[in-house]
């Protein structure tokens, strides 16, 4: 049982009607690692009290205990329940918010500003909120990054190019995890365009000071204020090899599709009936010998119509498997309670321990089932079973890829060599 | 008529102002102006110094001052309201400051500004008006006789293209730019954080500023202003529906409310013989019956004239093919012996 307390305050528009708001928030997490980020928040809050040309309200948020504050501060703001958070109402409104900001700084001074973008379940931002970083950070000649790394200064290099992809592949992982990484992950959600930015502090010479970082951050903040519309300019799916480069959808999707178009092509192959379409590889299930003792009997003609097994064989299997996913899904919850009361283990160890064993019950699964599986074996059968997993495969990559490209293009990076290398045979 | 919305039209508006600023400047009352404004830039929340529309950098001139009367404001700048202003065709309860109270002997500036493409202007980002609906109106002016010349300045990308359609006489026409040329605006302002002004306008408004009411500048002048170095697009004029030479042309006609006054200090007697004049009215003038007053103007042509006869054509294909298929369905269905009883 967690709980916690969020403070904001709303520093309203003096001349206009409190119909728009943008966040600025300083998680508040325990140990140094974001000690710095509310002092900059007060400062920066102070300075803008000042100000005229404001039109959107500004919300100030510190939130307790990251990503669980977080989220209870934007289910009790926007009056939903997609958690079971609950949260003494919100005590001050100021309309419908257009961007946010999540600022973590663990120094008073900073080497670089790191920009994260990847949300809950890999959402991004609008590419404008990290143009507009990228283009604040220029002029205050701020150094900026992204996951970390710099890009180097010799362009269309060889190095530059393998540092440009370690950075991509950065970000696929990063957004494939699901993991928000940072808390304006969950502002996406809501259909908020957000980023959140880190200061750090490396061993480089050149340190900045936080006036720097102000007037970067002021400047966004202005800019944004001056928006009519909501961000929908560029893109809202993308990858990003370096700050000031993109690579969007229309062009990384081809790749996924070429992956995909592998395990179609082994669809069709096997539909066909696989090797057996012309002659006959592999030996004749009962191979009679020719044994003068017996009569003649002609061998009979595997035909591609030969004992080809009803779909309703197929359905064991597939039910099977379903079954195994759904205790995957809901049984670690369901048995972590039983388990920490009987056994001594924490929460977390629980959940981790269910799920192993599931994997491992399910790695088992196809010697105790098979049987019960298509015509006790015979090969027709396994081509079916494959026939029909190398389409749900498909099928379940591509509507992946669609929600979370990064996890489609990893799972499908993964799995269809496996999946289109193996041939199915019975057991012999 | 400042047709665009937004924060970042802020130049349009002072596009605007500057115009009515010098119009007012050289005589012409707020009751012969009317004033369009498509949105607030003086109090709007991002103006960090409210009440004020700057269209100098550096905040020299302040063009909204406290004696700006705008007569169509806001939402109320459409193309309707802007083409009933234009052709008079108002709802009765219109106060007069926001009608065109003119006449035949009126001469009539029109400053036109906002985005504009290959033959239209659009209004508060929702509506355009195309040229062909300008030229429609001023043939309304003038066949309902509500201008004397008239004077269309236009600063829009492609402006060139608005007055291409005008077909009515006594109309001069200047645009910003050519057809395919954007107009630029001039400087960003880094207090405001908008561009203040458009180049064209800019440079027009600093050669009005030497304008005065007795100057003789005419608008051969106003044709040079902003040549393409200084404005990098290529303004226009069109001269060719006007009767008079524009080198005769004073800015002041249409700038200025200037009164051709002539002071004299000796006295002028006026002969007492006067009251003879009527008398000489030829006498054998033709008693014409009076004209009624729709009857002055083209429509009454067309109305009296008889129903054109109609040249006879032979019936298109569609007919022959229709035809001809219900007869083949005929003979079909009945076989072809009936067709001795047809002929």
């Amino acid at each position: 049982m967690v709980r916690g307390t969020n403070v904001y305050g709303i520093l309203r528009a003096p001349r206009a009607a409190s119909t728009e708001a943008l966040v600025l928030t300083a998680p508040c997490t325990e140990g140094p690692r974001n000690n710095q980020a509310v002092g900059l928040l007060l400062a920066l809050a102070a300075y803008f009290r000042g100000q005229i040309y404001w039109a959107k309200d500004i919300i100030f948020l510190v939130n307790e205990h990251d990503l669980l504050g977080m989220e209870a501060w934007l289910e009790a703001y926007h009056d939903v329940n997609l958690t079971e958070i609950q949260s003494s109402g919100p005590l001050g409104r100021a309309g419908a918010i257009q961007a946010a900001v999540s600022l973590e700084l663990s120094s008073d001074v900073v080497t670089s500003l790191d920009v994260a973008v990847e949300g809950l379940n890999g959402q991004l931002p609008n590419l404008d909120l990290v143009n507009l970083f990228h283009a604040f950070c220029q002029k205050n000649g701020l150094l900026c990054t992204i996951q970390g790394k710099l890009p180097r200064p010799d362009g269309d290099s060889l190095p530059a190019y393998a540092r440009s992809l370690q950075t991509l592949l950065l970000m696929v992982l990063a957004q494939a995890s699901g993991r928000p990484h940072g808390d304006h992950g969950l502002f996406l959600r809501y259909r908020i365009e957000a980023v959140t930015l880190r200061g750090i502090n490396s061993f480089r010479q050149y340190k900045y000071d936080m006036t720097t970082l102000g007037k970067t951050l002021e400047g966004m903040f202005r800019k944004l204020n001056n928006l009519l519309e909501r961000l929908h300019q560029s893109y809202f799916f993308y990858l990003l090899p370096s700050l000031s480069r993109f690579v969007s959808i229309g062009l990384y999707m081809p790749a996924f599709g070429f992956i995909i178009l592998v395990l179609i092509l082994k669809i069709s192959f096997w539909g066909a009936g696989g090797p057996r379409r012309g002659q006959d590889p592999s030996p004749p299930l009962l191979p009679l010998p020719k044994d003068p003792h017996r009569p003649h009997h002609p061998l009979p003609v595997i035909s591609r119509q030969e004992s080809r097994p009803g779909l309703l064989a197929l359905v064991p299997p597939v039910l099977i498997c379903h079954a195994a996913g759904l205790a995957l899904y809901f049984l670690p919850v369901l048995g972590q309670r039983v388990a920490t009361q009987h056994f001594p283990v924490s929460e977390a160890e629980a959940v981790v321990l269910t799920l192993i064993a599931i994997y491992v019950a399910g790695m088992a699964l196809p010697h105790n089932t098979h049987r019960w599986g298509v015509t006790g074996g015979s090969d027709q059968g396994w081509v079916t079973l494959k026939l029909v997993t190398l389409l749900y495969l498909a099928l379940q990559l591509a509507c992946l890829a669609l929600l979370n490209f990064s996890l489609g293009f990893v799972l499908a990076a993964t799995m269809v060599p496996a999946a289109a290398a193996v041939r199915p045979t019975g057991p012999k | 008529v400042c047709t665009s919305r937004f924060w970042f039209n802020y130049r349009h508006v002072a596009n605007t102002l500057s115009v009515y600023r010098s119009v007012k400047r050289l005589g012409i009352p707020d009751s012969h102006i009317v004033l369009m404004l498509a949105d607030d830039m003086a109090c709007n929340p991002r103006n960090p110094k409210p009440a004020t529309v700057f269209s100098h950098k550096n905040m020299e001139l302040n063009v909204y001052g406290d004696d700006v009367e705008v007569d169509y404001r806001s939402y109320e700048v459409t193309v309707e309201n802007f083409l009933r202003v234009l052709t008079g065709r108002i709802p009765p309860s219109t106060p007069r400051s926001k009608r065109l109270l003119s006449d035949d002997r009126s001469n009539i500036l029109i400053y036109m500004t906002g985005h504009g493409g290959n033959g239209f202007l659009k209004f508060q980002d929702s509506e355009e008006i195309t040229n062909v609906e300008l030229a429609d109106a001023f043939e309304q002016m003038w066949q309902k006789r509500r201008y004397n010349e008239l004077l269309f300045i236009i600063d829009t990308c492609q402006g060139a293209s608005m007055y291409e359609r005008f077909y009515s006489p006594n109309i001069m026409a200047l645009a910003s730019s050519q057809v395919g040329e954007d107009s630029l605006s001039h400087q960003p302002d880094l207090g405001i954080g908008v561009h203040l002004m458009d180049r064209y306008t800019f440079y027009v408004l600093e050669f009005l500023e030497e304008i005065h009411p007795a100057s003789q500048t005419n608008m051969n002048d106003l044709f040079q202003v902003c040549p393409k170095s200084l404005c990098v697009s290529t303004p226009g004029h069109r001269t060719d529906l006007f009767q008079r030479d524009p080198q005769n042309v004073l800015i002041t006609d249409f700038f200025g409310s200037v009164r051709k006054v002539e002071i004299t200090t000796e006295t002028i007697s006026l002969d007492s013989d006067l009251g003879g004049f009527e008398s000489k009215l030829p006498k054998e003038e033709l008693a014409t019956e009076p004209l009624k007053y729709a009857e002055q103007l083209p429509v009454a042509q067309i109305i009296h004239q008889k129903p054109k006869q109609k040249d006879w054509h032979p019936p298109g294909g569609f007919i022959l093919g229709l035809w001809a298929l219900i007869i083949m369905v005929f003979f079909k269905t009945y076989g072809i012996k009936h067709m001795k009883h047809i002929f």
